[in-house]
Formats: structure tokens, C-alpha cells, sequence
């Protein structure tokens, strides 16, 4: 009777989102049909230029369409399979599994969410904090750009690309309470942080008149090209207050807990490299010139952390390990995210640089040293990472890759500390501070509530025996089959 | 009748299996084993945490052989599968009792 009732709500939330929704998908046919050469001859000079320039506007839009729905699809993979062989090979063959399924259920829950009312949210017209509901259920997302966003590419592709973001920042949590999460708790506490914690987080920093947002005059504007506060801070400080309430795996420190598959891991941390230009330089929101300085500076600064995290490591142990390198690779990423779109390559070397030393510090001595249970490193890597990228973002942004800035007359003003707005590393911090806070009271709470309504952690002897058969009834591994 | 246990070093097996047949040994079961004597394990770092690994990999072989064969099945043994490093394993050595083909339930030397 349960999941009666849940299919029926189901179905009538699908089908009342189709009845608000204009129907707009099989209008408008291509008009890039180009205008035959006597049609140019007869008409008048200006009526030509005029259609020229149509032409070169519809040229333009749809490069920028292919290129973003591109950058989507690279997106998506950075959650599945990327995060998810990344986080799988790094838990015990008992969860391996369960690991995956956290972010591939998460690929369909956010995306349905997303439908419904997280758009609307996240990138309606709103308050300072919050979007409103005017894009409910994608009311007046269609093939017509929302110049405020991005003027050359349909607003629905706007939406889907910001929906890859919706779901990669959720999955990313899963790294801290991997292993011990009920499958149900996990679900319902997804779904409440998209709401508190994620979409306003998104508004206030993307959206239109949100607070932080640097490139639609916000209050306090905080650089952030592709999700250093959005995405890494925010998850990477929610997982560190989920470690900190759900508690220590079974065993843990005291039982050996090595990553069951290096391989996966490093295949996952590979896609994750790849899908990041997808992240970073489609940010851009359009492919030109500043999408290249975006792609450019995600390869610098990964690269550099790869060689950061890898050779403290090796100095330390005497050896450097794959699983260090890799780790190390992704940190950069993450550090890069904010500045990339802002920072010139020789700066992606620097930021990636110091952000691999960091996480590696982070993840192998004070991790240690306080005793909490981040079972995948999702704070040590992703909210460490995220605030380093943040602060020095404010340090490193520059005019010449990206005059956001610019005064009533329309000059442009300096943007980072090295071109003398020093100011801007203050704004950062705020950024920084609010998208710590907002994490970290909102994960508070919602954990408190999903603990009241379903318990949060699995029955020890159901850890003990493996998430993938107490809560999925399957196996990663079966080799007698 | 005795049985033999052989445990040795994985990176042998080839050369302690085709050693054994040419001294005429018939059957013999293999199975990949963990384990320690006073070789002990390693280190292993990940992300800062170090695991001790003190079983390491091992191959065991296991045969019944005829009284007679023994001395020169342990001998050829102990030719193929010492590097002369710590951890090349050892061999046991057991009485049978009784062995029996189960197809069509022959006993004694007959069934081996």
C-alpha cells in the first residue's frame, strides 16, 4: 500500500510539471537554413549586414550549444563511473557496491529534484539567499538563452549543465560516511541538503541578485568560476560534520581498513581528470577564449598537485604511491576549480602546488592526529582543497584572464590581490566563511532530523557483514559464478 | 603411504611443478595460501596510514606419494624452490592412513 501511494505522488508530480510546462520542444524549426546568394545580391546593404550578423550570432550560439552540452555529459561521468570507481576501490570489496550506489542513486534523485523545484531555486529570480518558484517544474526553460546567464546558449542547456553540478556535490559527501551509512538515511538526507544546503549555496553565489555572486554585482562579490565554495566547501564540510556525528567505523583505527582496489581508484581519479574540463572550462559557459584559460589552468594545477602530494609523500615515506599521486591530482582539481576561468597558468601551477602539499598534510598527519573517522577523505580533499582554492583565488585572480570588474564607466578594475585589490582576499573569506557555515549548521540539523526519523548507521553486525548484502542483498565479487 | 605439504614461494611454483613431474610425481593439489614464518611482512602506506602486512602470498602443494618416492620428492623440492632468501617456506611431511579412489572406490597404493 506504501509504494502504492508513492508511485500515484509520483506520477501526479510528473504529470502536473508536464501540464504547467509550455509546450515549446517541437517549435521554432532551424532557421540556420543560410539565404541563397541572389537573396544577398537583391536586398538592400543594410538588410544584408543585418542577416550577416544573425547568421554569425546563430553560428556562435550553436558552437556554444554543442560545446556546453558536451561539457554536461563530462560532468555527468565525473559522478558515474568517476567518483564512483574512485570511492569504490578505496573501501573494503564488502561495500564496494553499496559505495557506487550511493552516487549513482543520486544521479536520479537530484536530477528529478532538480526538475520539480532545485532549478528554481538555485537560479530563479529570488532574494539575495534564495531563488523563487517562477521556474517550478521548468516553467520558461526552453530554447530561448537567459541573457543574464549566458546569452548564446538555450537556457535549458544552462539547466542541465548546472544539474551535473547538483549532483557531483551531494555524491562527493558520501566519501566521509562511507561504509556505515543506512541506505535510506542516506537517501533522505541527500534530498533535504540539496535544499539547505546546495541550492541556496548555488543562488547566492550564481544566482541571479545572490548575495556573493561577483559577476551580477552581489553584495559581497566571491570569485568562484566552477564551484570552489559551492561545490567543495560545501561538501567537503558537511562530510566532516557527518564523520564527526555518525562516528568511527566498527574497527576502526585499530583494524586494518586498506582500500580494496587501487586499480578502481585510479581509473576513477583518471575520469575524474578528464570530466573536470567539462567542470571547469565549461564553466565558461561558452567556448571561447576564456573556456581555454579555464582548461588550461585545470591542467597546470593538477598536474602540479599531482607532483605536490606525490613528492611530499615520497620524501616522508621514502617512497611515492599511486593511490598519493592520483589523491593528489584530484586535490588540485578541486583547489582549481574556484580560480580556473580567473588565473593564468603559471598561477594554476602555484595554486595546485601549495593544494597538494596541503591535502596531503591534511589527509596523512592531522587527520590522524584528531582521530575522526573521514573514511575517504572527502573533507581532507574536497573542504580543505576547496578552501584553499577559495583563498587563494583572491590572491591570484587577474583582469587579464577575466575583467569581471568594471566601474559605471566601464573600465576595468583590478580583480585579485597580485593586480592590487587586496580587498578581494577579504571578499574570499566571507565566501569561504558563509559556505563553512551554511554547511556546517544545515548538515547539523538535517542529520539530526534523518537520525530522529530512520537512524542514521547500519546495525553493527551489519557493517561487520558489508553494506552491499545488509542493505542491497548483492555482492561486488562473486567469483563462483 | 606419506603425505607431503610444501609450502613455497609463489614466484616457484612453475619450476617445483615441472621439477616434480620429471621425477614422475602424478597428482598434486595447489591452493594460493597466506601466511608467515619468520620472514614477517611489510609496510604498506596508504594516504598516510600505514598497514602491516603480515601474511604474505604463499603457494601450498599437497601430495600423497608411495613410501619410496618420498626422499627424492623432498630432494627435488628443495632444489627448485630455494632462492636462499627468508621465505622460501618449508615442507611437512605426514603418515597416511588410507587413500581411496572414490570412481571405483580402490584403496591403498593402488588408488594414488
Amino acid at each position: 500500500m506504501k509504494y502504492f501511494v508513492f508511485l500515484l505522488t509520483f506520477g501526479l508530480v510528473c504529470a502536473s510539471g508536464l501540464l504547467v510546462r509550455p509546450v515549446y520542444a517541437q517549435a521554432a524549426p532551424s532557421q540556420t537554413v543560410a539565404a541563397s546568394e541572389e537573396s544577398y545580391a537583391a536586398a538592400p546593404a543594410q538588410e544584408q549586414i543585418s542577416k550577416l550578423k544573425a547568421e554569425i550570432a546563430e553560428a556562435q550560439s550553436s558552437g556554444d550549444n554543442a560545446w556546453m552540452l558536451v561539457c554536461s555529459a563530462l560532468v555527468l561521468m565525473m559522478t558515474g563511473p568517476g567518483l564512483a570507481l574512485f570511492y569504490g576501490g578505496l573501501v573494503r570489496k564488502k561495500n564496494v557496491l553499496a559505495t557506487m550506489m550511493q552516487g549513482f542513486s543520486l544521479m536520479a534523485i537530484i536530477t528529478v529534484l532538480w526538475a520539480v523545484i532545485g532549478f528554481s531555486l538555485c537560479f530563479g529570480p529570488g532574494t539575495s539567499f534564495i531563488g523563487g518558484l517562477s521556474h517550478l517544474f521548468l516553467r520558461g526553460v526552453g530554447s530561448a538563452p537567459d541573457p543574464t546567464y549566458a546569452g548564446t546558449i538555450p537556457l535549458e542547456t544552462f539547466m542541465v549543465f548546472q544539474l551535473m553540478f547538483a549532483i557531483i556535490t551531494p555524491a562527493l559527501i558520501c566519501g566521509a560516511f562511507a561504509e556505515r551509512m543506512k541506505f535510506s538515511a542516506m537517501v533522505l538526507f541527500m534530498v533535504l541538503w540539496s535544499f539547505v544546503v546546495y541550492d541556496p549555496m548555488a543562488h547566492m553565489v550564481w544566482g541571479k541578485s545572490g548575495l556573493l555572486n561577483a559577476a551580477l554585482g552581489g553584495a559581497v562579490p566571491t570569485l568562484d568560476f566552477a564551484g570552489g565554495t559551492v561545490v567543495h566547501i560545501t561538501s567537503g564540510v558537511s562530510a566532516l560534520v557527518c564523520a564527526l556525528y555518525l562516528g568511527k567505523r566498527v574497527g576502526y583505527p585499530q583494524e586494518p581498513m586498506p582500500p580494496h582496489s587501487v586499480v578502481l581508484s585510479f581509473i576513477g581519479a583518471c575520469l575524474l581528470w578528464v570530466g573536470w574540463f567539462g567542470f571547469n572550462a565549461g564553466s565558461a559557459l561558452a567556448a571561447g577564449g576564456l573556456a581555454t584559460s579555464a582548461f588550461v589552468a585545470t591542467q597546470f594545477g593538477a598536474a602540479a598537485a599531482a607532483i605536490g602530494w606525490g613528492a611530499a609523500e615520497w620524501l616522508r615515506n621514502g617512497k611515492p604511491s599511486v593511490l598519493g599521486i592520483v589523491s593528489g591530482a584530484v586535490a588540485g582539481l578541486v583547489a582549481i576549480t574556484p580560480a580556473s576561468g580567473f588565473v593564468g597558468p603559471m598561477s594554476a601551477l602555484a595554486i595546485g602546488f601549495i593544494a597538494g602539499i596541503v591535502c596531503y598534510l591534511m589527509v596523512s598527519k592531522v587527520k590522524g592526529r584528531f582521530g575522526y573517522d573521514d573514511s575517504l577523505d572527502a573533507f581532507g580533499v574536497h573542504g580543505v582543497g576547496g578552501t584553499v582554492g577559495a583563498l587563494l583565488t583572491g590572491i591570484f585572480a587577474t583582469s587579464a584572464i577575466n575583467p569581471i570588474f568594471k566601474n559605471r564607466q566601464g573600465n576595468v578594475l583590478p580583480v585579485g590581490l597580485i593586480d592590487g585589490n587586496a580587498g578581494q582576499l577579504l571578499n574570499q573569506f566571507i565566501g569561504v566563511l558563509i559556505s563553512w557555515s551554511i554547511a556546517v549548521v544545515g548538515t547539523l540539523i538535517i542529520l539530526k532530523v534523518v537520525d530522529a526519523l530512520v537512524g542514521l548507521r547500519v546495525p553493527e553486525e551489519q557493517e561487520v557483514q558489508g553494506l552491499d548484502l545488509s542493505q542491497h542483498g548483492e555482492e561486488g565479487y562473486t567469483f563462483e559464478a | 603411504m606419506k603425505k607431503i605439504e610444501a609450502i613455497i614461494q609463489p614466484s616457484r611454483l612453475e619450476q617445483v611443478k615441472s621439477a616434480l613431474y620429471e621425477v614422475g610425481v602424478e597428482g598434486m593439489t595447489v591452493s594460493e595460501v597466506r601466511g608467515h614464518g619468520r620472514q614477517k611482512g611489510h609496510t604498506e602506506v596508504y594516504r598516510g596510514r600505514e598497514y602491516n602486512v603480515d601474511l604474505l602470498p604463499k603457494i601450498k602443494i599437497e601430495m600423497v606419494l608411495r613410501d619410496q618416492m618420498v626422499d627424492l620428492v623432498i630432494e627435488t623440492i628443495l632444489k627448485s624452490a630455494k632462492t636462499g632468501k627468508i621465505g622460501d617456506g618449508k615442507i611437512f611431511l605426514y603418515p597416511v592412513e588410507e587413500s581411496i579412489r572414490i570412481r571405483n572406490e580402490e584403496r591403498g597404493e593402488a588408488a594414488l
